[in-house]
Parts: structure tokens; C-alpha cells; sequence
């Protein structure tokens, strides 16, 4: 720690961003406090430093800060939060201060928010499937724990809700294990905020949950710090606790729109729609904390909303991200509109960890079978469906009927489900089976044929036993 | 020695650099984070810092190496995992944990290890630049052969068998201009951004055999040539890189994880020491290098990660191997260098990337090809690139520059992705502008009619995609049974032969032997169907045949059964066909009766 000098050479304040000259020695990410001539104190970050002077980025709203009486002093260390298992059950806003009225918190520790990257000799791959007990995700687009899955959404549709059927439901076959939610609301609006805590409350995951909420009218700029206030503690609480820890930021879209206004206050050459071309780095940086450590109990799991400014998967915010993370959970405005909860489409959805965390001893033998065939059988559906919009049902071949058929089964049984429904993985596999066993077996070539033996045929003599 | 001026993000600005090179290494700060020169102007010089800068203070001081980047190549190179400046990821987990940290120094070779060095040239004999003077066994998969550094030239005054380190004398020659003996080590250092020379490059004529059918068959690649993976996220880039990386021909793979997801690394060093190499059976891992630059460690280093990988490439192709380097992604590269040229406020070009975009990218892929070595030795260099377009639109800088270059381009649909088809690369808009030089090797080697079978199942896939287009607007009943006949063709083409699990024991990798005796079978099969329609039967009743069956799991069947099992389902198509055409009288019949049927039901 150096000594702590306070500056009133303020030169500019444009946005967010505040010049202070003659500084001599501000290191680069130092953490700044801003002290305004009614004592408020505001927090800042140093963008960029030189001899001459050092620009710094506010934490909070800039009105009231004054070229003439405001004074600035370098705190000679970088941002750090205060990490504690007391956190647990808590409130705090999206600088890491409570929000909940609570007793102070006594910190165990104090961490870097920006963390360092984890070395990819030290990982381990992620395996543990998570059953989620929802069907098209656990039989399609299976979680693992250590991944890191966004839920691809656009506005008006339930991500909240499924989000909130997840954490309850999920949970590691045979295993009882340590959890914690860690939970960041980034720019949600009050609503969604009182929603999440009620549920939360209602089904006992609260006392196991740290929340960080920046609420949509709070700053913006608060919003870069948010996402990483909440993974610092989430890996103190997976690393240094041997929690197995599941991360909701809630919603990534907000978090990059704030980068976007940071971007554009430092005038730096935008890249698509005006977002920053290192983006992609930035978002990076936070998706990359997901993970298993080697020899570690603990573990970060991240499901993420993103929610797709006009519906559209190749604006950059989704784009970006779907190159990061392990796959996307993607919501569908027309199984919505159709009344499917959830509005699951399991084609443009993906898990790109599925195959650690299925198979025999995992979930079932026949998982990976039975989900490509799934797949293959639903998008068949929907280009029989395309067809029939052109042609007409009555002009398709008896098997595209066939196919039709099957994938409004698929959409209704399979897809839809209650909100406290909880179907286990065998549920699942089998409610797959019986939707396949409406197919002729030569269709099934994406199944292994010793399962098709097995499963199949089995399901086509309970029927016949059941018609009898 | 010079000191920080100005510290923005990545970039650090130094003064008091006078005397310093373009492209010098340089120590920053009291932590001496490692950094390159990427700009002089007077007496300040502009670097790019290859570790986050954080914390950083103005007047830090900052020294100059006076080399320039460079890879350090020897042997204990094989196997290792490395970060994009060629430090080893296992050693820094030793000295700094789970996580990485900063301004941390480790030997990319290790200095202590002893090899078994087997001269292989004379006391007294010539030797130049590139010229082999011994090996080591360095695994059980690669020879590690000895070569005399740049620069030097003259006689073997000394050469000595034994155990060694990499910075223990084995040589000693004689140059001709002064009588000063030069000592030769085993390990040498070559400047990463700097092509490797050679005596010539030479035409590419065989194939690089990947195991994966749409690859070995359709569109291959030739040894020493450049391809090209582009496709939105899930399209399976990775997973087609990883097993081009596992089952290819290649001597030696030298993976570099661009940018990219820290568990897919994981996966990968957990996946090949257990892999086994279908030749030799030893682990695949023995003839892998990995590089990885995941998408949270800096910036600096993932630009410079490219340039390692393929200077550990050449290297190895001048001891006369066939090397493959799997880059994913060099778009991820290309933003590194965006990132830092804005930095730098250098003017943008298209989509913000520097406008030196497409010569970077020109000057990486021309680093591969088949040469004739220093040495006088034949290798070659392939380079297989993913790249990921935003929003999977190809139209963008980097696609482009990168298929201006390119030969083999395998283009990634995410439609094919979404009904689980993988590979996902639509057979229609992909191209390999080399099959007319394979095409003699694959006469030779493989069978003679292959390259014909080829150019049948193309054509076949192109006609289906035209009637499809028919189908679309009047449905599939409306064709006439000729031109459904070739709907179902395409189709097993498609499903039976195209569409291969990288998760599938027996299915991940295929033969050439075997996967030309699946193309013929499933022809075979489609000409015999020509048959039976060209006879009077109807398209429907094909689907009865058992055989359809036989040849939808025809890629599960063993290596070693392919023969047997194919000439089987010929068989079997053969008698079934015969049974139609005989029994199709009563049986068209029966059909138009059960029509009249239906219809007087309804």
C-alpha cells in the first residue's frame, strides 16, 4: 500500500470518464476514490495511465463531480471484493455492498475481482451430469456440471421462470454434495429481482444463495463490475470451500450494452453494431471461470440468460457468446406462442459437454441414440411441416405424415412440461422411446441396433401386451 | 534501459528504448511481464505486453533483450502443452498453482533432462545450416533429428555419442574464415515470426488421410497444403479439428488452441495419451505438441501463439516429416490483431481489422507446403484452419482473406448442425482444388475406379439437391420413379456415407480401403435400383428390400469385416432385386388393387 495522496487535478469529466493530471505513478487498473465536496465518495477504476495523467472510470453516476472541489486519491491496489461464507443467505448490490439492511459481513478474505486465468493443464474435464429434470435438457442438451450454458432468449419469453425451475430442481444423481447459488441480477428491473428472491425464499435455495443485484436503474457502468464481484465469490466459495457452486448472471445482453457506453465514452474504434471489438475477450473473461479444478471438490457451473436483441442469434451479444460458451439452451418464440413451457427448441440448442456426462453407468446406455435420433426425427418433422405449408398435408407422402405426427407428440409430450414437474432421466429416455416406437425400426439408424433390440422392441411388445 | 510512459491496456509505451530493434523482446516492470516491440518513434517505443498489465505504474523500468521472439526447439519439445510464447503450462502450474500468474520465467526445454544423442555425420565431413548430424529417440513415435542452427557452416571437427542435456556440447565445427570452433548443442532457437528457409517447395501429390470420409473422399487436403474450416458457433469446428488431430497420417500435430475454450484443452489432454496411434499403437500424445492460448489469458501472447506453432511446424518438416498444424481459431487470432492495432490508433480497415489483415493471413498459410529441406530431405507443412465468422456470415474480412489463400475449404452449415448431421459440411459449396494432383495417388493406392465412384456420388448429390428444389413446391409423389430413385441414392449417400460420429468407436475413423468399398456398395446399390425401376416396378417397393437396412449401418461395420460384409449386401441387394423384377407382375398388382381399395373407402 502506498501512502494515500489526494489529488484535486481533475482536467475533464466526459461520461463516465474523469482526467486527472499531474498523478505521476497510477498503475494500470488501480482502484481510484473520488471524493466530492458534500463527502460523498464514489469509486473509480485507472483506464489508462502516464506520466502526465491517468484516466479514470466511475463506478456510478459522474453529476456532482467538479472540476474545482473534487479531490481523487489512488488506493494503490487493484479492485478487490471482501469473500466470506457468511455471505450466504445475503443481499448486496452490484458493487458487493449489502442491500439487504443485514448485519455487517466479516470478510475471511479479500480477492482481485478480475481473478487470473485458470491454467489449462490444471482443469479437469467436467463429467457429473446435472439432471435438471427437464426433459429437453436433460435427454438433448445435457448439463454437466463445470460448464458454463446460456439460455438463449429474447425479451417476453419465460427465461426467468425456467431459470428458476432449474435451480430448484437440479441436482447430481446419487450424490449429496455441498452447493451454493451465486446469483448476479446485471440491469434487471425490480420485478425480476423480487421474483427471484421470493423464489429463492419459497423453496429454501435462499439461505444457500448469494445475490449481487444491479438493478436496471442503477449505473451502468456498475455493470462491468457486477459479473466479476459475483465470480470472485463463487470461486472462493468452489475453491477455498469445496462448494459446487452454480452461477446465474442475469442478463449478459445488460452487461454488454454497459461495455458498449464504456467503449464509446474512451472514443475507441467500435466494431459491430458499436460494440468494442474486444468483446469477445471481455465476455471471455467472464464465461472462462466456469470450470473443475484438479484435485479441487468444488466446482462453477454458469447458466447465463442472453437475451437475443430482436429474437436474433447472429447479433453480436449471442453470437459472441455461443462461440465461448459450451453451447446454448435456446428459447423459441413460436413453441411459446404454441403454449410450450418451456419454449425449448432443442435444434439450435446445444451441449457441447452432452457426451462426458452420458452413457452407460452415467444416465443409460441409450442416451445418445435415443437424443441424435430425437433430433433427426424432430427436424424431419419440420421440414415436413415446411412442406405441408406449401404442398399440403394431404399431398405429403404417408411417411412425412408420419413425421408430422410425430414431432407435434414430441412438442407436446416431450417439450412441454409443468413448471413443478420434475421428470428423472429414465422418465425421460423412455418418454423418447415411446415417441420413437410411432417410427418404423428402419428409421432408427442412429441408434445402436443392440439398444434398438433392447428398448425398442421391448416398448413394441408392452404395447401389444397392453392392447391385449 | 528505458522506462513506462504510458500504460492502455495491452500497450505499454516506453522512453529512453534508443537502440532497440522492430520486434525485440523486452522485460516490463518490476516483475519483467514479458513483451514485444511492435513500434518505434524516437526514442520511444511502443510494446505489446504478453501478460495483463494490471497494476503497472509509469517509470517502472523496462529492458530490451535485443532478440527478437523466438521458439526454442529441441528435443523434450514432443508432448508438452505450451502457452502462446512457448511457456509450459506444466511447470507454470508447479511454480504458480491452479492459476496463472504473472512475470512468471520457465525454460520451454528442459535443461536438466539427459538424451541418448546417435551421431549420425563424420569427423571431418561439410555440414551447413539444416544439416542433420545425429537424432534422439525422442519418444516412441519421433526421431528426433539434430540440426546445425542458422548461420553456421564448415567441418566436423568433433562429434561424441552419449548421454546429453540440450545445452551440453555434442559437435564442434570448424568455419572456414577463422580457425574458431563453434559449439553445437541440441537445441537451437529460430525467430517465430520469421519463415524457416528451404532449398524449394515442391508439388503436393498425396493426400493427408484423415479417417473422415467428406475429407479423404470429397474434399481432401493435400500433405503441405492449406484448408479451411469457417462456420458459426456449434457447427463443429473443434470437434472436426480434434479429430483431423487424432487420426490423421501426419508424423507429428502440433495443435494450437487459439483463443479458445480452456475445457476443450482439458479435454484434450485427457483424450490423446489415451489414444492410440492405429499404426503403432503407441499414445497419439507422443507425436503432439499443443499450444494453448485459451480466450482468458492475454490478448499479446494469443496473436503470437500462431506464430510458435508454426515455427515448431518447420522445424519438424526440415528433419524431412509431415507435420499438421490444427489452428482454431485464426479468427480469434485476427481479433488479437485488431485489438491491438486500435490500440495502437493505427487506421481501421474493413470491420475495424488492421488493413495489413489479408497479407498476414497470406503470409501465415504460405509458410506450409512440401520442401525439399537444408537437408536435402522431403517434408511438408499442412495447415488446417478453423474460422469463426461472426454470425456465420463468410462475407466478413477475415473469411475472406482466409479463402482468397486457401485450397481445401470445408464449409460448415448450421442447418446440417441443427438436424445433428455431422460432419457438418454441406458437400455442395465445398471445394478441394487439389483432387486432380491426388488423383494418381489415389489410382494407385487406393483402388482404380475410386476418383471415378467419386465424381458418381458428386454428381448424384447435385442432381438431389436440384430435384429437392422441385420437391419443395409439389412434394415428393409427384416426381416421377426414376428421379425418386436418385432422392434415394442421395439420401444413403448422405446418411450412410457423409454423416460420421466423431463418438462412435468403430465410425470416428474410416480406412481409405474401407471407405471406397462403402461408396462402390452404396452405388452399387443405386444402379441395381435403376435397374429394377428401368424394369416397370415402383419406387415403393424398394422400401421393402432388407438390404436398404444393411447398407444404413454399413459404417458400423469392423475394419477388419468391410470386405466380407460388403460383398454380402451385394449379394443380398442382388438377390433381392431379382426377387422384384421377377415377382413385380402380381405384386404391382396387389398394389393398384389396394389403391382402388383405399379410394372406395374414402
Amino acid at each position: 500500500m502506498k501512502f494515500e495522496v489526494e489529488y484535486s487535478s481533475i482536467e475533464s469529466v466526459a461520461g463516465p470518464l474523469v482526467v486527472v493530471g499531474k498523478v505521476g505513478k497510477a498503475a494500470y487498473n488501480e482502484i481510484v476514490k473520488i471524493k466530492l465536496q458534500n463527502g460523498e465518495i464514489r469509486l473509480g477504476q485507472v483506464l489508462d495511465t502516464s506520466r502526465e495523467h491517468a484516466i479514470v472510470q466511475v463506478f456510478g453516476p459522474t453529476n456532482g463531480i467538479n472540476i474545482k472541489s473534487t479531490s481523487v486519491s489512488f488506493l494503490g491496489d487493484t479492485f478487490n471484493t471482501g469473500v466470506s461464507e457468511g455471505m450466504l443467505g445475503r443481499i448486496f448490490d452490484g458493487k458487493g455492498e449489502p442491500r439487504d439492511g443485514g448485519s455487517k459481513i466479516a470478510y475471511e478474505e479479500k480477492l482481485d475481482i478480475n481473478g487470473e486465468p485458470m491454467n489449462p493443464t490444471a482443469r479437469a474435464v467436467p463429467s457429473d451430469f446435472i439432471e435438471t429434470g427437464i426433459s429437453s435438457i436433460d435427454g438433448m442438451n445435457t448439463l454437466v456440471r463445470g460448464q458454463k450454458l446460456p439460455l438463449f432468449s429474447s425479451s417476453g419469453l419465460q427465461h426467468n421462470r425456467l431459470v428458476a425451475q432449474i435451480t430448484r430442481q437440479a441436482s447430481v444423481r446419487n450424490k449429496e454434495e455441498s452447493f451454493a447459488v451465486v446469483f448476479a441480477g446485471i440491469g434487471i428491473t425490480y420485478d425480476d429481482y423480487l421474483y427471484f428472491t421470493n423464489e429463492f425464499r419459497k423453496t429454501g435455495a435462499l439461505s444457500k444463495t448469494v445475490a449481487f443485484i444491479n438493478l436496471a436503474d442503477d449505473p451502468s457502468i456498475e455493470r462491468i463490475i457486477t459479473p466479476r464481484i459475483a465470480l470472485t465469490t463463487a470461486e472462493f466459495l468452489a475453491y477455498k470451500k469445496d462448494m459446487h457452486v452454480l452461477v446465474i448472471l442475469n442478463d449478459m445482453t445488460n452487461y454488454a450494452e454497459a461495455l458498449r457506453e464504456l467503449s464509446s465514452a474512451r472514443e475507441e474504434v467500435p466494431g459491430r453494431r458499436g460494440y468494442p471489438g474486444y468483446m469477445y475477450t471481455d465476455l471471455a473473461s467472464i464465461f472462462e471461470r466456469a470450470g473443475i479444478i484438479r484435485g479441487k471438490k468444488g466446482s462453477i457451473t454458469q447458466l447465463n440468460v442472453v437475451t437475443m436483441p430482436g429474437d436474433d442469434i447472429t447479433h453480436p451479444i449471442p453470437d459472441l457468446t455461443g462461440y465461448i460458451t459450451e453451447g446454448q439452451i435456446y428459447l423459441s418464440r413460436d413453441l411459446a406462442n404454441k403454449n410450450i413451457y418451456p419454449p425449448i427448441n432443442p435444434l439450435p440448442s446445444l451441449s457441447r459437454l452432452m457426451n462426458n456426462g452420458i452413457g452407460a453407468g452415467k444416465t443409460r446406455e441409450d442416451h445418445r441414440g435415443v437424443a441424435d435420433q430425437l433430433f433427426g426425427a424432430y427436424a424431419r418433422s419440420q421440414e415436413a411441416k415446411s412442406l405441408s405449408s406449401i404442398v399440403g398435408t394431404e399431398a405429403l407422402s404417408q411417411e412425412d405424415k408420419d413425421y408430422l405426427k410425430f414431432g407435434d407428440d414430441f412438442e407436446n409430450r416431450f417439450l412441454k412440461q409443468g413448471f413443478y414437474e420434475r421428470r428423472d432421466i429414465f422418465q425421460t429416455l423412455d418418454l423418447g422411446w415411446e415417441l420413437l416406437s410411432a417410427l418404423p425400426e428402419e428409421h432408427l439408424t442412429r441408434i445402436k441396433k443392440e439398444h434398438v433390440e433392447k428398448y425398442y422392441k421391448r416398448k413394441k411388445e408392452d404395447e401389444a401386451v397392453e392392447k391385449k | 534501459m528505458g522506462a513506462i510512459e504510458r500504460i492502455s491496456g495491452p500497450l505499454v509505451i516506453a522512453y529512453g528504448m534508443l537502440g532497440s530493434s522492430m520486434y525485440d523482446v523486452v522485460k516490463v516492470g518490476k516483475d519483467k511481464l514479458i513483451g514485444e516491440i511492435i513500434q518505434l518513434r524516437g526514442d520511444k517505443a511502443v510494446v505489446q505486453v504478453y501478460e495483463d498489465t494490471s497494476g503497472l505504474t509509469p517509470e517502472e523500468p523496462v529492458e530490451s533483450t535485443f532478440l527478437p521472439l523466438s521458439v526454442e526447439l529441441g528435443p523434450g519439445i514432443m508432448k508438452n502443452i505450451y502457452d502462446g510464447i512457448q511457456r509450459p503450462l506444466e511447470v507454470i502450474k508447479k511454480k504458480s498453482g491452479d492459476f496463472i500468474g504473472r512475470g512468471i520465467v520457465a525454460d520451454p526445454i528442459d535443461r536438466k533432462k539427459k538424451w541418448k544423442f546417435i551421431p549420425t555425420a563424420k569427423k571431418g565431413a561439410r555440414i551447413g545450416e539444416g544439416s542433420i548430424i545425429g537424432y534422439v529417440q525422442e519418444t516412441g513415435l519421433v526421431k528426433h533429428y539434430i540440426l546445425i542452427p542458422e548461420g553456421i557452416e564448415g567441418t566436423i571437427e568433433s562429434i561424441k555419442e552419449g548421454n546429453f542435456t540440450v545445452e551440453e556440447t555434442v559437435a564442434e565445427v570448424k568455419t572456414g574464415k577463422n580457425e574458431n570452433k563453434i559449439k553445437i548443442t541440441m537445441m537451437q532457437k529460430r525467430s517465430a515470426r520469421k519463415a524457416a528457409k528451404f532449398q524449394k517447395k515442391v508439388e503436393t501429390n498425396e493426400p493427408l488421410i484423415t479417417g473422415q470420409r467428406i475429407s479423404d473422399t470429397f474434399f481432401p487436403v493435400a500433405k503441405g497444403g492449406v484448408a479451411a474450416i469457417p462456420g458459426g458457433f456449434g457447427t463443429g469446428k473443434t470437434v472436426f479439428e480434434h479429430q483431423l488431430a487424432k487420426w490423421s497420417d501426419a508424423d507429428i500435430v502440433v495443435y494450437v488452441g487459439c483463443g479458445e475454450r480452456g475445457n476443450e484443452m482439458s479435454d484434450v489432454l485427457n483424450e490423446f495419451p489415451e489414444l492410440k496411434d492405429p499404426k503403432s499403437g503407441l499414445p497419439l500424445m507422443e507425436r503432439t505438441v499443443l499450444i494453448a492460448n485459451t480466450s482468458n489469458m492475454p490478448v499479446a501472447a494469443r496473436e503470437a501463439s500462431i506464430y510458435t506453432g508454426i515455427t515448431i511446424a518447420e522445424y519438424f518438416r526440415d528433419m524431412g516429416y509431415n507435420v499438421a498444424v490444427m489452428a482454431d481459431s485464426t479468427s480469434r487470432w485476427a481479433e488479437a490483431m485488431r485489438e491491438i492495432s486500435a490500440r495502437l490508433e493505427e487506421m481501421p480497415g474493413e470491420e475495424g481489422y488492421p488493413a495489413y489483415l489479408a497479407k498476414r493471413l497470406a503470409e501465415y498459410y504460405e509458410r506450409a507446403g512440401k520442401v525439399v529441406a537444408l537437408s536435402g530431405k522431403i517434408g511438408s507443412a499442412t495447415l488446417v484452419s478453423a474460422v469463426s465468422p461472426p454470425g456465420g456470415d463468410l462475407s466478413e474480412p477475415v473469411s475472406q482473406g482466409t479463402l482468397r489463400v486457401v485450397k481445401t475449404f470445408w464449409s460448415l452449415d448450421s442447418a446440417l448442425a441443427y438436424s445433428r448431421h455431422f460432419p457438418a459440411i454441406d458437400w455442395l459449396r465445398s471445394y478441394s482444388l487439389y483432387t486432380e494432383q491426388l488423383e494418381k495417388w489415389y489410382t494407385e493406392h487406393v483402388s482404380e475406379t475410386f476418383t471415378s465412384d467419386r465424381d458418381e456420388a458428386m454428381r448424384v448429390l447435385q442432381t438431389e439437391a436440384e430435384l429437392k428444389n422441385i420437391v419443395q413446391l409439389v412434394g415428393e409423389d409427384a416426381l416421377p420413379d426414376n428421379q425418386r430413385a436418385v432422392l434415394e441414392l442421395g439420401r444413403m449417400i448422405r446418411e450412410s456415407f457423409l454423416r460420421q460420429s466423431a463418438f462412435d468407436e468403430v465410425d470416428a475413423y474410416t480406412s481409405m480401403k474401407k471407405q471406397s468399398l462403402m461408396l462402390s456398395t452404396i452405388l452399387y446399390y443405386g444402379r441395381k435400383i435403376n435397374e429394377l425401376i428401368a424394369s416397370g416396378a415402383k419406387i415403393d417397393s424398394i422400401q421393402k428390400m432388407k438390404s436398404r437396412t444393411a447398407l444404413g449401418r454399413i459404417k458400423d461395420i469392423k475394419e477388419q469385416d468391410i470386405e466380407k460384409s460388403c460383398s454380402e449386401i451385394r449379394k443380398q441387394i442382388d438377390g433381392e432385386v431379382k426377387a422384384l423384377i421377377l415377382g413385380q407382375q402380381p405384386e404391382t398388382g396387389n398394389k393398384a388393387e389396394q389403391k382402388v381399395a383405399a379410394e372406395e373407402n374414402k
